[in-house]
């Protein structure tokens, strides 16, 4: 079971590290703030942690969901906003 | 055993976010890109929300409604100005989720936690608090709350080395004796400590190589969490996450002609400058700003070089009106933007393209570079370093092999600067004495205005 999920972590890797060599440096903000909202994927963990039937769980999950959404909905959102900036400007060139 | 219909939503939005990061290649297709991602996201979380076991829904519901609501407010009330702090405070959320989950699965899971899932939890809640840390003192030092020089004292290395030892030897300890909550909890504290004095000694102008590698373990903390709690599609977006901050840094490193472990450990920006090579004596051509309006009257192509004083300037819409007169009389205007100019990866472009400047004029140091001979006059705006030729030629110089836009050999360079002080490196600058050198002197935004106003009387 270990191994099986290192072979998906060393793919994975493999897979970010040949698409995102490829982003243009002029998008090198949004990829952090994209990745940042990918990262708030812990939010999956913290789901099931606040669903439990624990008390203790349900506070952490609590904090932990509120966290990462923020990182989800907010990353993404700011994300958009900075993408909709990048325009090609149709200019008269001589 | 195997929830079927779970599983293969993880698979789909594993994909849709590795589509999304592909769009970011191009700005004409990156906002489908993120679409995607979104959907992916949505699909994870649904799927989770359906298919994994969860009994109650209260605190479900009270989480995402308050980070919804916050992470709106964030998203939308935040100005462009002060992404480089938003940036790092998000990486501190992200990895704040993680360690509460660790924590959680480590009581949760009491006695039964094996040698393996300790290996997994260690991981995680080592990367989450230290993000965690590190985020919120590279926040302070970007919003000002803390001084935003490097922070140095005697012997910090050795203090943090051996932070760093004793926490990997905590580690060594519970993977052998994993249900020890004391050393479990004291390793989280030494590791959020270490987080702390690692971001510590670091100046603002290595804040894009801390915010790539923070972005790098926030990554890496989520791709530890799937491991812990045995879920592939947090195993994949964290390592793709991980593997984007650790590009981000290789690239911020290079720009630099810095190691990482220099940038980490090297006692930054306290490079000790040999003050028998200043030439404060030599004579530097000052002008005004009718002459420069003269100079760029006369030009076929301009490109503009800007910097973090254009950032605190807040000179971005100014230089966009400049270039828009410039073209008006058929001057072809380029920006040429150095990776590691300004507070975080791709800092500049953000600005400009929030100013209105068309993508396609901005361009990479190694477009621009070998073109330079052609460009007619460079403008300098609150660069100094970046365009520093002794980079190039002074073999003693502390920034020499570092990548430059090599402005020097443009027919004419306008640097718009303050004052004649250094720059983040505390360098003396040979460009300043070039014989095509005008410094134009001033603030940024200032001396923008009155050159527009210039333009515009005729």
């Amino acid at each position: 079971m270990l191994f099986e999920s290192f072979y998906i972590l060393i793919l994975a890797g493999f897979v970010g590290f040949e698409v995102i060599k490829r982003v243009t440096p002029t998008l090198h903000t949004p990829l952090m703030s994209a990745t940042n909202a990918i990262s708030g994927i812990s939010l999956v963990g913290s789901l099931v942690a606040a669903g439990s039937d624990q008390f203790v769980s349900q506070m952490l999950g609590l904090v932990a969901v509120t966290a990462a959404t923020i990182n989800v909905v907010g990353g993404f959102m700011i994300t958009e906003r900075m993408l909709k900036m990048f325009k090609r400007k149709e200019r008269k060139q001589q | 055993m195997i929830n079927y219909p779970l599983e293969i939503t993880y698979i789909i939005a594993s994909v849709l976010f590795i589509l999304g990061l592909k769009g970011l290649g191009h700005p004409a297709t990156a906002r489908r890109g993120m679409h995607y991602a979104e959907i992916g996201m949505l699909m994870a979380v649904i799927g989770t929300l359906l298919g994994q076991n969860i009994v109650t829904w209260q605190w479900i519901l009270i989480g995402l409604v308050i980070g919804s609501a916050i992470g709106t407010a964030m998203a939308i009330f935040m100005p462009m100005t002060a992404m480089p702090q938003r940036i790092a405070i998000s990486h501190a959320f992200g990895a704040l989720a993680a360690v509460l989950v660790g924590i959680n699965e480590f009581i949760v899971k009491g006695s039964e936690i094996t040698s393996g899932l300790m290996g997994a939890l260690g991981f995680e809640v080592l990367f989450g608090s230290l993000t965690v840390a590190g985020s919120i003192m590279a926040f302070g030092k970007l919003q000002g709350v803390l001084r935003s020089e490097p922070m140095t004292y005697k012997g910090q290395n050795f203090v943090n080395i051996s932070l760093f030892f004793i926490t990997v030897g905590m580690f060594v300890y519970l993977v052998f004796f994993p249900q020890n909550s004391l050393v479990f909890g004291s390793m989280i504290a030494l590791s959020f400590l270490i987080g702390i004095f690692i971001v510590m000694p670091i100046g603002g102008a290595d804040m894009p190589v801390v915010l790539s590698l923070m972005n790098s373990y926030a990554g890496l903390a989520a791709a530890a969490t799937g491991f812990a709690i045995n879920n592939k599609v947090l195993i994949i977006a964290g390592s793709l996450d991980g593997s984007s901050g650790f590009i981000l840094s290789i690239i911020m490193s290079k720009a630099m002609n810095r190691s990482f472990a220099n940038v980490l450990f090297g006692a930054v920006g306290s490079a000790q400058v040999d003050t028998s090579t200043l030439h404060e004596d030599r004579p530097i051509t000052k002008i005004n700003v009718e002459d420069a309006k003269f100079i760029l009257e006369q030009a076929d192509r301009v490109v503009i070089v800007p910097g973090y004083g254009m950032a605190v300037a807040q000179a971005q819409h100014a230089v966009r009106e400049l270039s828009d007169e410039l073209e008006k009389r058929g001057t072809k205007v380029e920006f040429a933007i150095h990776p590691v100019a300004g507070r975080m990866p791709g800092h500049m472009n953000v600005l400009l393209a929030e100013a209105n400047v068309s993508y396609d004029q901005l361009q990479e140091m190694e477009v621009i570079n070998p073109t330079m001979d052609t460009v007619d006059v460079a403008i300098v705006i609150g660069a100094n370093d970046v365009v520093n030729p002794a980079a190039r030629t002074d073999k003693g110089s502390p920034i020499y092999g570092m990548p430059i836009i090599d402005v020097d050999k443009a027919r004419t360079v306008i640097v718009m600067k303050r004052s004649m002080a250094t720059g983040f490196a505390g360098i003396e600058n040979p460009l300043f004495y070039q014989e095509n050198t005008k410094m134009l002197f001033g603030d940024a935004k200032n001396v923008l205005q009155q050159l527009i106003a210039e333009f515009k009387k005729n």
